[in-house]
């Protein structure tokens, strides 16, 4: 189980630190889900791993599992939710006002402070591979 | 158990929702109790730091459940003072915001702002690593709203990055805190420093990435040098109050890492050693030099303010990490300098920027400002303050800084670091206020497009604000002594965690 339980994680980490890094909104959103949900399943196993034991002392069971641990990730579980609801909001709401939902910066912050409609993509733009490359695709394919 | 300890926290939270749920149409109901709340915060911050000052340590237990098993919020001198600190920041801004009708651009402004503080003071007096977690968390939620109050493509943006920035934080916070819970088995922070001392060298690899980790989350917070990249952007982006306002949120990262590695890492400890200090040592210099830098390649008036505040971060974290008595007392002291020095700057940036015009805050020459004189008087105060210039208190703190590291072995390393960027800074600000302000006044000779238009002046409210934290200055340099006598006890009731431990956990061992 133990091993289980390390690779599933170590996989959602790897996943979400990859997505994490990608230069559009949308991915990086689902990357910081995957590390939520690696980080919950961390701080659930830190109590140690048993089966079928319950949380709390009682006469009927042999032993107990740490409870603090599920309190912990019961809090995270709330927070981490309600701070992807806020950020779906707030890259949809940049999304909608910048027509574009890449993460960097315009380029350019000084010579000309407001940049024309449809700014050209960065070089860091251009890099990314992948269907969702040109602006407003990815409005298409939702 | 004296109740007044919970006040800062439980005061904004109940006031928050008030104003967002009752108040939300009736703008002038919603001023009158964002400033009653703050001012009655500041009420309290001094009294709790009246008491502190006696030198006790003082507990508050939740639910009346005794430490280790419960959680603490915990007031001594340090806290008591980051309070403080925070309820007089608190209230120039909100003054500011007021005065140049800031908080009507958006929805909330003043409910987000009650959040904010009480996540920032809920920071300050926890003694739980978790609950210290979960008031980053608060404060974080409100700054992503109060980042983009009044909206905009480039603030969004902006806000997108600040919020995802620290999200990656956050997460790399629970693995840190799992990380302890699974070595240790508390999170408790007083319990944690006893836990921690016996574990031995060879058992200690968790406990040492528990720690690194940490320190990671907290330089997000003080913006320092892997992870600094949001600073520049978030700050010269978010509106003008706001951003005066973050510059306390810097500061909760610097409290959190003197506040964990003094009590529960000191360099004394067995399993971690000199592995937080060196490291953080490090990441100061290079945050310094890229603030430096910063100042003087930008070309706009906020992110150069922004990279000023950075540079700042820099030269406090080098104090921070002697993790000695007489290093943090200069640390503290700059501290409190470099917060005012840093909401100055931005209050005084915003003003330049609405009465500029088209030219906004870009570094060029442009018809000259309604109030040139005086936003150049007051500019060059803020300059003064920010790059540690005689006579303002930010030259006591760099001589503080400057000799405090004097006993170090890298001694001339940090003090060509502190001189030299300081020098830099100079130069970025001297230009930057000669361009705008000086050269700026030509073009009202030759009527390139002067007059047009009437720029808004100033409101007075907004100056007063100004005028407060310029008072603080001189206030701050005025009583020095004072408050480098109250520091001094307050880094030695820092740097000997028994007293702190024993106030914790008296109740469970004794079981009184």
């Amino acid at each position: 189980m133990e091993l289980i339980v390390a690779s599933s994680i170590g996989v959602l980490t790897a996943g979400g630190v990859y997505l994490l890094l990608r230069l559009r909104s949308f991915p990086v959103i689902l990357g910081l889900a995957l590390l939520s949900y690696a980080v919950n399943i961390f701080v659930f196993s830190s109590g140690r791993l048993a089966t079928g034991l319950p949380p709390i002392l009682a006469k009927s069971a042999p032993g107990y599992t740490d409870p603090l641990p599920q309190a912990l990730v019961l809090t995270a579980i709330v927070i981490s939710f309600g701070m992807t609801a806020v950020l779906v909001m707030l890259s949809l709401g940049a999304y909608l006002e910048a027509d574009d939902d890449r993460v960097n910066m315009p380029s350019d912050e000084g010579a000309n402070p407001e940049p024309a409609g449809s700014p050209a993509p960065g070089p860091e733009g251009r890099a990314e591979a992948g269907p969702d490359r040109a602006p407003g695709r990815v409005e298409e394919r939702q | 158990m004296n109740h007044w300890i919970i006040v800062p926290v439980v005061l904004p939270a109940l006031l928050a929702p008030l104003i967002a749920f009752v108040m939300r149409h009736d703008i002038v109901l919603a001023r009158s109790f964002s400033t009653a709340g703050t001012a009655a915060l500041a009420a309290v911050a001094v009294g709790l730091t009246l008491m502190a000052a006696g030198g006790q340590t003082h507990v508050y237990e939740l639910g009346n459940w005794p430490a280790p098993f419960g959680i603490v919020l915990v007031l001594d001198r340090l806290s008591a003072m980051m309070v403080l600190l925070t309820a007089v920041l608190g209230m120039i801004v909100l003054a500011y915001a007021i005065g140049t009708g800031w908080d009507r651009r958006g929805q909330h402004f003043h409910a987000l702002f009650q959040f904010q503080l009480m996540g920032i003071c809920g920071a300050f007096v926890t003694g739980d690593i978790f609950n210290l977690f979960v008031f980053f968390e608060v404060l974080l939620i409100a700054s992503y709203g109060l980042m983009i109050h009044g909206g905009g493509k480039d603030r969004l943006r902006a806000g997108l990055q600040y919020v995802i920035m620290n999200l990656a934080g956050s997460t790399l916070f629970l693995f840190a805190l799992g990380t302890i819970y699974a070595t240790t088995g508390t999170l408790n922070i007083a319990d944690l420093a006893q836990r921690v001392q016996e574990i031995p060298a060879e058992d200690s690899a968790l406990v040492r990435v528990a720690a690194v980790l940490l320190m990671v989350v907290f330089a997000v917070k003080a913006a320092l040098f892997p992870v600094q990249f949001w600073l520049p952007g978030t700050y010269s982006n978010a509106p003008a109050p706001v951003a005066a306002l973050f510059a306390i949120m810097t500061k909760v990262g610097a409290y959190a890492v003197l506040r964990v590695y003094a009590i529960v890492f000191p360099p004394e400890t067995a399993a971690t050693g000199a592995l937080p200090a060196g490291t953080l040592m490090v990441m100061a210099l290079v945050t310094l030099a890229v603030g430096a830098l910063g100042v003087l390649g930008a070309r706009r008036l906020l992110p150069l303010v922004s990279f000023s505040v950075l540079g700042s971060m820099g030269t406090l974290f080098i104090a921070l990490a002697g993790f000695a008595p007489e290093t943090t007392v200069a640390a503290l002291f700059y501290l409190v300098h470099s917060t005012f020095a840093a909401a100055a700057l931005f209050l005084v940036a915003d003003l330049v920027v609405s009465q500029r015009g088209e030219a906004a805050d870009r570094l060029v020459t442009a018809p000259p400002a309604a109030q040139n004189g005086l936003l150049a008087a007051l500019f060059f105060a803020g300059a003064i303050a920010m790059t540690g210039m005689p006579p303002l208190s930010g030259f006591l703190g760099k001589l503080l800084i400057l000799d405090a590291v004097r006993p170090s072995d890298h001694a001339v390393l940090l003090w060509t670091a502190i001189l030299l960027t300081s020098l830099l800074t100079i130069v970025g600000f001297a230009r930057a206020g000669s361009v705008i302000f000086w050269k700026s006044t030509e073009l009202v000779g030759t009527g390139a497009g002067a007059g047009g238009e009437a720029r808004p002046r100033a409101p007075g409210l907004a100056l007063a604000a100004i005028g407060a934290i310029m008072a603080a200055f001189l206030t701050l340099t005025v009583l020095a002594g004072p408050a480098t006598a109250y520091l001094e006890q307050a880094a030695a009731q820092l740097h000997d965690p028994a007293d702190y431990i024993e106030a914790v956990l008296s109740r469970a061992a004794g079981g009184s």
